[in-house]
């Protein structure tokens, strides 16, 4: 299994499907850590560095998309779901244009930067604002796919990227895979329980499914990459099939995939819903692997909370 | 400029004044004292030099205005209204449910709007973008925005031109409407922004002031700045809040309120003369 983070596959990505001239590339001073520069070596009279300003790269994204472009515009999570949130709600999503926030180093993961870098507020925020699509690739493979469908896609995006290099989900970047915005990927069947992550949980979801296997319990996992629009009819299915459900996130666990499923389950099909997250709390300094198990997001938390819920449903 | 043109320009203001009017009169709501502030330069801009065509809205080629004050909408919907954008009546639904005219300019609802705007500082940072692409695709076509005085005080507003200079945006044009009045009082006393010009040129723009109720100096600044090469123009223009109607002029009160019945029938009865006065 190969290892890439998602930024980076996105950095490719752009290289990629830059040819299209619409293709124009937003970065606040950061385009080496956002992997923009991969798109830059390629179409340096495309990229475009706004310097540290984030909110007015927002608002020069959007508008450069009235001119019918496609405008790519990256920073860390943190500064482009919040610091310039009132520029990506009003310059880009009211008038619904083609402006695509791809937003790196999001979650805890971001390690020794600390809690003032790690965004685990992202998912909740972008998913309230009218207009917008979000979406979080879980590897290489995917983050490729993504980007492909946010250039054909007409609207704005966020799109949740992390830092640390992730294992290979659907295969090497590059590779061609089944991917349809809006519907989730059902990456492992099972019967007993559901359990649905987003970005790297997705991994970590697998492995614990894995564990659960080897306890006679057999585990669904679905990669919920489009956080909205969700996925409805998956989740409902995966309620009435398994009727108790894990969700799995590197986010607060109010508001997010946690959230959203949450709201899907109880307007459609309740089941039992355990949510393994980040617990309303900042983060700290430290490294990506010790803050997952600091903060609960391994594979034995998963595992955990799929006991408690199939527990909870009996 | 020639007497012709500037009394037809002239006659577009005062007609844009009275539809400002009974727009805000109309709705009950509304900014009438900055739209009437602009509105000299809305009536050059719309009247006289804007490449735009009202059947053609969405030409890559045409030039592009953004109202980055876009709470000074009424001014920018007479403007189109009279550049033939869409009919008269629509000023009279501004700010109701179902209408086309938003209280902030909404490019999704109005033909002719270029850019939504409304939050301040977001619209000249947009101004930025559209001239950066207009550099990418070496098209012709000008970018113009209005920025009120108070809203200098967003720091996006300074974002936005650091980025405008540094990208040698010659073909971008921004006007600061310079009433000297926001909401809660006069600029200088809610945060005082010092030297407007000094700020600007520190900022590398190209800096022009004018008088912005005289059409010919407005004229002249926009030439200027059609010339000048590798910097954006500033033109801060010097204005008087709610110009065109006496009992609003230079009174902060009238940043944000509607004109009651007897208010708006002084207000016609001033704004008819002045249109009567020009017809002749």
């Amino acid at each position: 299994m190969g290892k890439m983070a998602t930024r980076e596959a996105y950095g490719r990505a752009l290289a990629e499907f830059g040819v299209d001239e619409r293709v124009v590339v937003l970065d606040a001073d950061l385009s080496k850590s956002t992997f923009t520069v991969t798109f830059k070596k390629v179409f340096p009279e495309r990229h475009f560095n706004m310097g540290i300003a984030e909110g007015n790269m927002m608002s020069v994204a959007a508008g450069m998309a009235t001119c019918g472009k496609i405008a790519f515009a990256s920073t860390f999570a943190i500064f482009a779901a919040e610091r310039a949130l009132e520029q990506v709600r009003n310059s880009a999503c009211y008038p619904n244009l083609n402006v695509k926030v791809c937003a790196t180093h999001a979650g805890i993961t971001v390690g020794e930067d600390g809690a003032s870098h790690q965004c685990v507020e992202d998912l909740a925020i972008m998913r309230a604002i009218p207009n917008m699509h979000v979406v979080s690739p879980c590897d290489g493979a995917s983050a490729r796919a993504v980007i492909r469908a946010a250039m054909d896609t007409p609207g704005p995006f966020y799109v949740r990227l992390g830092r640390l290099a992730v294992e290979d989900v659907y295969g090497a970047y590059g590779d061609e895979i089944s991917f349809t915005l809006g519907k989730a990927n059902t990456l492992r069947e099972g019967t007993d329980v559901t359990l649905i992550g987003i970005g790297l949980m997705v991994q970590q979801s697998l492995k614990a499914a894995e564990i659960l296997a080897q306890e006679g319990i057999s585990a669904r996992v679905i990669d919920m990459h489009t956080l909205k629009p969700i996925d409805v009819e998956t989740i409902v299915k995966a309620s009435k099939e398994t009727g108790a459900i894990v969700t799995a996130e590197e986010h607060n666990i109010i508001g997010g995939l946690g959230g959203a499923v949450a709201e899907v389950l109880s307007e459609n099909a309740p089941c039992i819903l355990r949510r393994v997250g980040v617990k309303d709390i900042f983060g700290q300094s430290g490294k990506p692997e010790e803050l997952l198990v600091l903060y609960h997001l391994m594979p034995e938390d998963i595992v955990k909370a799929a006991h408690e819920a199939i527990a909870a449903r009996k | 400029m020639d007497k012709i043109t500037e009394k037809r320009l002239k006659l577009f203001a005062a007609n844009m004044r009275k539809m400002i009017i009974e727009g805000v009169f109309q709705a009950q709501s509304g900014h009438p004292g900055g739209s009437l502030s602009c509105t000299d330069i809305l009536a050059y801009l719309y009247g006289e030099r804007l490449h735009v065509d009202p059947c053609d809205t969405a030409n890559p080629d045409r030039d592009r205005f953004v109202l980055s004050k876009g709470h000074c909408a009424p001014a920018l919907y007479a403007a189109l209204t009279l550049r033939g954008f869409f009919a008269s009546c629509e000023i009279g639904g501004l700010r109701s449910c179902g209408a086309m005219l938003q209280g902030h300019p909404c490019m999704t609802e109005t033909p002719g709007v270029d850019m939504s705007t409304g939050s301040l500082g977001q619209g000249i940072a947009a101004s930025v973008g559209m001239a950066m692409m207009g550099k990418l695709d070496k098209k012709d076509y000008r970018v113009f925005s209005i920025l009120g005085d108070g809203e200098l005080q967003e720091g996006e507003v300074w974002e936005a031109q650091m980025a405008a200079a540094h990208y040698k945006l010659d073909n971008l044009t921004a006007f600061i409407d310079n009433n000297g009045l926001q909401i809660d009082g006069p600029t200088s006393e809610v945060m005082n922004l010092g030297s407007i010009p000094a700020k600007v040129a520190a900022f590398g723009w190209h800096v022009i002031e004018i008088d912005g109720h005289d059409l010919q100096q407005i004229e002249n600044a926009v030439h200027e700045a059609e010339n000048v090469k590798g910097q954006p123009t500033m033109i801060v223009a010097h204005t008087h809040k709610g110009k065109g109607v006496s009992f609003m002029e230079d009174q902060a009160q009238w940043h944000g309120a509607a004109p009651k019945q007897d208010q708006y029938d002084a207000a016609m009865i001033e704004l008819n003369a002045a249109i009567a006065a020009l017809e002749v």
